[in-house]
């Protein structure tokens, strides 16, 4: 497996402080409301599962906790800015301490995987020579390093959203908003970058948002740890409070929070809504 | 979990919603001026985003040569013919009358003031705005330019800007060099076809040019520039509705483009005959 990418961003420390809150948040479009008073919090190296079904506001979630989209009403305050009220230009600044990895991958199509990953060094006007081997190495942690040259069109769908990962990666943001990173994929992949994320939280300490209508992400992140000793993928023991007091799962039903709790919580929940999720 | 058709057919029936004529005239007069107001925000920002950091100086030299050395081809062929196809039918004109030699003050006249500027501006609307407004709509509908965002660059100066400058600038040069190849095109045919002699024709052509005239073309072709820019992104960063949006902007922009320079065209040249009285 290949080794972790060195960190120099400030990691967050876990405390019971909100990294990320949303305070009765409501947005909504020419067809109708979609977010109806949308309320949660994520402490700091938390990994927060949004599940809910096709159309119900994930995705609009994570673009409001990354600032692009403003809500009609309520506050999203995210690393202790309130962002729902911040103008454009400062959310500029703000999203440099944000990683977003889109559904697609949302790759430039006209750059080679390399220049992709370089993209917000290359803004920041990072050295030349300082940025081809922070690119390597994070080519390298996705398992993707043979591919710099190459351009999106000629990659899979899996590997692109391992380059997407590698793109939020290459800045060692605090937080990382995943936007149904498996949506699509056949699961020997989703399990591939299921693990991924997985390693980005334990070696890194990110605090995450991954929405998802797969029940299995969630419970991959909740049940499995990476040693960065061993450098393996572990199988935590059942019940075990250590990976319960990280992951958290949040459903989203008719743009409001409809559960809230830990994965056994979650599996032990005789509501039949719950219970379509774990069928 | 999806439900039967079953259930669905046993659903009550949503009632058709039914507008009036008027709420549809409101609606869609609230659209247009929506659109004017963002069309109009997005020019202001093109032009402001240049005066402060960041630039994108590669970007921008990137779109030059996109749009200025790739329509080199197209204007130089379609500017050479409509000098020479000018000169056939205003010669055959002054050949009545015994004025030949004129032929050569009214082809400049005609391709310094109108000619250049407006073939060009609609040459390089259909080529370049259709252009801009698919790349855009493309990375509009891939979530690209949402990316950009996300990564804390502003798409307005990286995408927008750069590609407004190139053609503000690119533009009057292609106008410059179609007048030019004009020229060149409208002598070949008065040699041929009229018999004139080509150092008088280039003489009078030269001659009979004003500094108003000059300043009128230049004038004409920066606005083309800025217009067919402004439109094609406009159009790509406001796709809607996936790849068929995309289809559907690139034509819009072509449309639009091409109807304004038109437009543009008749009140630049009530201006510039105002001024030239004036100040000239």
């Amino acid at each position: 497996m290949a080794a972790a990418p060195s960190s120099s961003s400030a990691v967050l420390q876990s405390s019971d402080e909100a990294v990320i809150q949303f305070d009765n948040v409501h947005i909504g479009f020419a067809e109708g409301e979609v977010l109806r008073g949308l309320s949660f919090s994520a402490r700091a190296r938390e990994t927060l599962i949004l599940l809910g079904e096709t159309g119900t506001g994930k995705t609009l979630a994570l673009k409001l906790a990354a600032g692009l989209l403003q809500p009609d009403s309520g506050n999203v305050a995210v690393l202790g800015k309130q962002i729902s009220t911040m103008e454009e230009h400062n959310l500029l600044e703000f999203r440099r301490q944000v990683g977003f990895v889109f559904q697609e991958g949302a790759l430039f199509d006209s750059l080679t995987v390399g220049e992709n990953v370089a993209y917000r060094l290359t803004e920041d006007h990072v050295p030349e020579e300082e940025i081809e081997p922070r690119v390597r190495e994070v080519l390298k942690f996705v398992e993707l390093e043979h591919t710099l040259e190459h351009l999106p069109s000629e990659l899979s769908g899996g590997m692109r959203r391992r380059v997407s990962i590698a793109r939020a990666l290459v800045t060692h943001p605090p937080i990382v908003l995943y936007d149904s990173p498996t949506a699509g994929l056949d699961p020997i992949t989703s399990q591939t970058i299921i693990s991924l994320i997985l390693r980005l939280r334990d070696v890194y300490g990110v605090t995450a948002l991954l929405a998802t209508h797969r029940l299995q992400d969630g419970f991959g992140l909740a049940n499995f740890v990476f040693d960065p000793a061993t450098r393996k993928v572990l199988r935590v023991a059942e019940g075990s409070s250590e990976t319960a007091a990280m992951t958290r799962f949040l459903v989203v039903k008719d743009g409001k929070v409809y559960f809230e709790g830990n994965p056994e919580e979650l599996l032990h929940s005789k509501d039949p809504y719950l219970q379509r999720f774990l069928i | 979990m999806s439900e039967t058709p079953v259930q669905i057919a046993q659903q009550p029936n949503h009632v058709a919603q039914t507008l009036s004529v008027s709420e549809v005239l409101l609606d869609a007069a609230k659209r247009s001026v929506f659109q004017v107001q963002e069309y109009s925000k997005l020019c202001l920002w093109s032009l402001t985003n240049l005066a402060s950091a960041p630039r994108y100086a590669q970007d921008t030299i990137a779109q030059m040569d996109d749009i200025g050395v790739g329509s080199l081809p197209i204007v130089l062929l379609s500017g050479f013919f409509i000098g020479a196809v000018m000169v056939l039918q205003t010669g055959a004109q002054f050949e009545r009358f015994g004025q030949s030699s004129l032929t050569g003050d009214v082809v400049s006249l005609a391709l310094v003031r109108e000619l250049g500027p407006s073939i060009t501006g609609l040459l390089v609307a259909g080529r370049c705005a259709s252009g801009i407004a698919s790349e855009l709509g493309s990375m509009e509908v891939t979530e690209q330019v949402d990316a950009m965002r996300a990564m804390g660059t502003d798409p307005g100066r990286k995408l927008v800007s750069p590609r407004v400058l190139a053609s503000v600038i690119t533009v009057p040069l292609l106008t410059t060099i179609s007048v030019f190849v004009g020229l060149l095109g409208g002598m070949v045919a008065s040699v041929f076809s009229l018999r004139l002699n080509a150092f008088t024709f280039w003489q009078r052509a030269i001659a009979i040019l004003q500094f108003s005239d000059l300043m009128q073309g230049f004038t004409k072709s920066l606005v083309y520039g800025f217009i067919l820019s402004t439109v094609g992104c406009y159009e790509g960063m406001n796709v809607r509705g996936g790849t068929q949006g995309v289809g559907r902007a690139t034509t819009q922009a072509v449309v639009v483009s091409s109807v304004m320079i038109i437009v543009a065209d008749t009140f630049l040249t009530k201006l510039a005959l105002f001024l030239a009285d004036r100040l000239f």
